[in-house]
């Protein structure tokens, strides 16, 4: 029984950080039916801006929630930049291609960004300060839990209801959802569709630096490589939970978590990996638009 | 296709065979030609400079750049100076194997250093047996490496020994009796070492209560470590590398788990107490040297490493240093410098004073030597504890 809330715990947590990098991936999808496999990457950028963020003020010799939030603060706008830089320069002239093309392109975004991190950051693992290390023991006998997951667990499920706000009751999110319904058609209304896709890339991009952050906090190595495997498990989540849907990304990378959580937990972990992307095919197989999923009703 | 077409293609087909005929040719001669008349002795090296094991590849490559030093100041190897030619394999086992290709039939190289994760070099020796070039593997302990073929030695002590070591360790000195294992899935050098802990601790009486594993690369390693905590271990055995073993360590203290951690030399770097950070402390691991002995010939090495880079040479550096020299006297007590000679010059290495031990070659070209189990102590600082012989 305690195994199995330890369990529990674990799995949510690790679902927990599949969520927020499959928000951004489930955004940028929902807008502009692009499959953004830079995402991985961008999250990468976000724990390196992060860590050097934090040895540039000398943070994390003692923890403190300040520091966090200056750190989470400067890799969301580094990542925002990020993200309006590749799509102003690898996406943007490629708007009027076939949807192949962009998706190749995609993924040279992706490589470029590892490999370019390899060189400028190095591609041995790096440590991560740790800045916010809560100090309250929540264990209850042998079911221990750090506090460190429950806050990535409370921050993802808080920014999943922010983006909801922001998509249905604001006039950017307005604006979103026209360019996502009608690229042409939102244009003639006179919505600037260029600068509402680049507002979404910045704020997905902004979710993945949090996300990198968050992740370095509670797993402190990073390496430019770092944002492959993620990447695959959040777009595999976010197509679970339907992609181009906000609750289904959030609800699907907690299933994921938990899955993959229990698989190893109760049976091998030799499957691990193998799991995501079973789970990847039967979903397209069976229920191609994922849990959440109608037609085009609740698209970004 | 036209006729004329079909004739152009044959004419490419037909010089293309021609090419790579004549490459194939150009090897053999290339190597015969840098023994007669090159003014320098191509060496290779293939190194992880990149990539997940990156300190691997830069801490044996320090060691053998200052090992080549050393010898082309005392004038070089029959009266030529060496020449290392490195290239890096981005820590990828395929890379290493086209590193291997390139530096055979391009550089012409005469013999090749590298590499130290086992995976890759299987990958490389396949390719230098094929071509018949020796190969010096500094720090690969899985026993399937100079299995490739009799061009391919280490300067190492193998696993089977490597796990015998840390069963005894912890059979004898920490008296534990039940030992969980948690095996890198990815890597030869991991599950093999595993296996052969497994098969020692339980010969000796010990019980493994459960064997898990994981993929290099993972971050979260909570689902396994929970299970194995129902198991009660009095010890965890994760022979991984550095990168995930810090990982490892911290989610078994948060886990509540405060057993110590048993490892190999896969440990040996010093992002490892860097990573786990306090939780790395009080667990254990064989390596092939400790820097406290303190042996002149050690000492003075120790020396002369740090005022070139700086730092106190791991492991990885000190098997560097010693496949480098090795090779040197190889190759100084060789018949002729061509690539046959200098292996039977290899195979004939008998008591080899090196850093890391005496160093022998036994049948099997593997080195016959003892291994030290070191602890992780406070900040990081790897404690020497005792020495195990064969």
């Amino acid at each position: 029984m305690l195994e199995l809330v330890q369990h529990l715990v674990n799995g949510l947590s690790l679902g927990s950080i599949y969520a927020l990098i499959a928000l951004g991936y489930t955004m940028v999808f929902g807008v502009l039916q692009l499959i953004n496999f830079a995402h991985g990457d961008v999250y990468m950028l976000g724990a390196y801006i992060g860590m050097y963020t934090a040895h540039a003020f000398g943070f994390g010799q003692s923890s403190s929630l300040f520091s966090l939030i200056i750190t989470l603060i400067a890799s969301m706008v580094g990542c925002a930049c990020t993200g309006f830089l590749i799509e102003r320069l690898a996406y943007r002239p490629l708007r009027r291609s076939p949807r192949i093309n962009v998706l190749i392109t995609a993924v040279g975004v992706s490589l470029f960004l590892e490999f370019s991190g390899q060189l400028l950051f190095g591609s041995d693992p790096k440590f991560f300060p740790q800045l916010f290390q809560p100090n309250v023991d929540w264990s209850i006998g042998e079911l221990k839990i750090n506090p460190l997951q429950i806050f990535v667990f409370f921050i993802s499920i808080t920014l999943m209801a922010l983006l909801q706000y922001i998509i249905f009751h604001t006039r950017l999110g307005r604006a979103m959802r026209a360019v996502s319904f009608n690229h042409d058609l939102a244009s003639l209304m006179g919505i600037p569709t260029d600068r509402v896709i680049s507002y979404t890339f910045m704020l997905g991009s902004a979710l993945a630096g949090a996300a990198g952050v968050l992740v370095g906090l509670t797993y402190p190595k990073i390496d430019p490589l770092m944002g492959t495997m993620p990447g695959l498990k959040a777009f595999v989540a976010a197509v679970l939970g339907g992609i181009g849907n906000i609750t289904g990304a959030v609800v699907g990378a907690l299933t994921l978590g938990l899955a993959e959580e229990f698989l190893v937990g109760y049976w091998a972990s030799t499957y691990r990996d193998a799991l995501a992307f079973a789970i990847l095919i039967l979903i397209l197989l069976f229920k191609p638009t994922g849990l959440f999923g109608t037609k085009r009703t609740e698209k970004v | 296709m036209n006729q004329s077409q079909l004739g152009i293609l044959k004419g490419v087909l037909l010089c293309s065979i021609l090419f790579i005929s004549e490459t194939g040719c150009k090897k053999h001669r290339g190597a015969d030609s840098t023994t007669s008349s090159g003014p320098t002795l191509r060496i290779g090296e293939v190194g992880s400079m990149t990539g997940s094991e990156g300190t691997f590849g830069i801490s044996t490559h320090q060691g053998i750049e200052l090992a080549i030093q050393e010898i082309n100041a005392e004038g070089g190897v029959q009266g030529k100076k060496l020449e290392i030619i490195l290239v890096d394999n981005q820590s990828k086992a395929d890379e290493a194997a086209t590193a291997t290709v390139k530096l055979i039939s391009q550089d012409n190289v005469i013999a090749i250093l590298g590499e130290v994760a086992s995976s890759r070099s299987m990958a490389m020796a396949a390719i230098a047996q094929d071509f018949k070039i020796p190969m010096i593997s500094p720090s690969s302990t899985n026993p399937k490496v100079t299995e490739q073929g009799n061009y391919i030695f280490r300067v190492c002590f193998i696993d089977p020994f490597q796990g015998k070591v840390m069963a005894k360790f912890a059979r004898n000195n920490l008296k534990l009796s039940k030992v969980a294992i948690l095996r890198d899935l990815k890597s030869d050098y991991s599950t093999g070492l595993s296996q052969y802990f497994k098969s020692a601790f339980t010969e000796s009486g010990g019980k493994i209560v459960t064997d898990e594993s994981y993929n290099s690369g993972d971050i979260d390693f909570k689902s396994q470590l929970t299970k194995m905590r129902a198991t009660r271990p009095e010890a965890i055995f994760v022979p991984g590398y550095y990168t995930e073993v810090g990982l490892v360590a911290r989610q078994a203290r948060e886990l509540g788990l405060t057993i110590p951690l048993l490892g190999g030399d896969g440990w040996d770097s010093p992002k490892l107490a860097e990573i786990g950070g306090q939780a790395m402390e009080n667990s254990y691991f064989s390596n092939h040297y400790s820097n406290e002995n303190q042996s002149p010939y050690i000492q003075s090495f120790i020396r002369k490493f740090k005022q070139s880079y700086g730092v106190v040479p791991d492991g990885l550096s000190a098997m560097g240093y010693d496949a480098a020299k090795v090779l040197a006297s190889a190759m100084t007590r060789s018949k002729s410098l061509n690539p046959a000679d200098i292996r039977d010059a290899l195979a004939s290495t008998q008591n080899f004073a090196g850093i890391t031990g005496n160093i022998s070659m036994d049948s099997n070209r593997n080195a016959i030597k003892s291994a030290v189990v070191l602890k992780v102590a406070k900040n990081g600082y790897f404690q020497y504890q005792t020495t195990i012989s064969p």
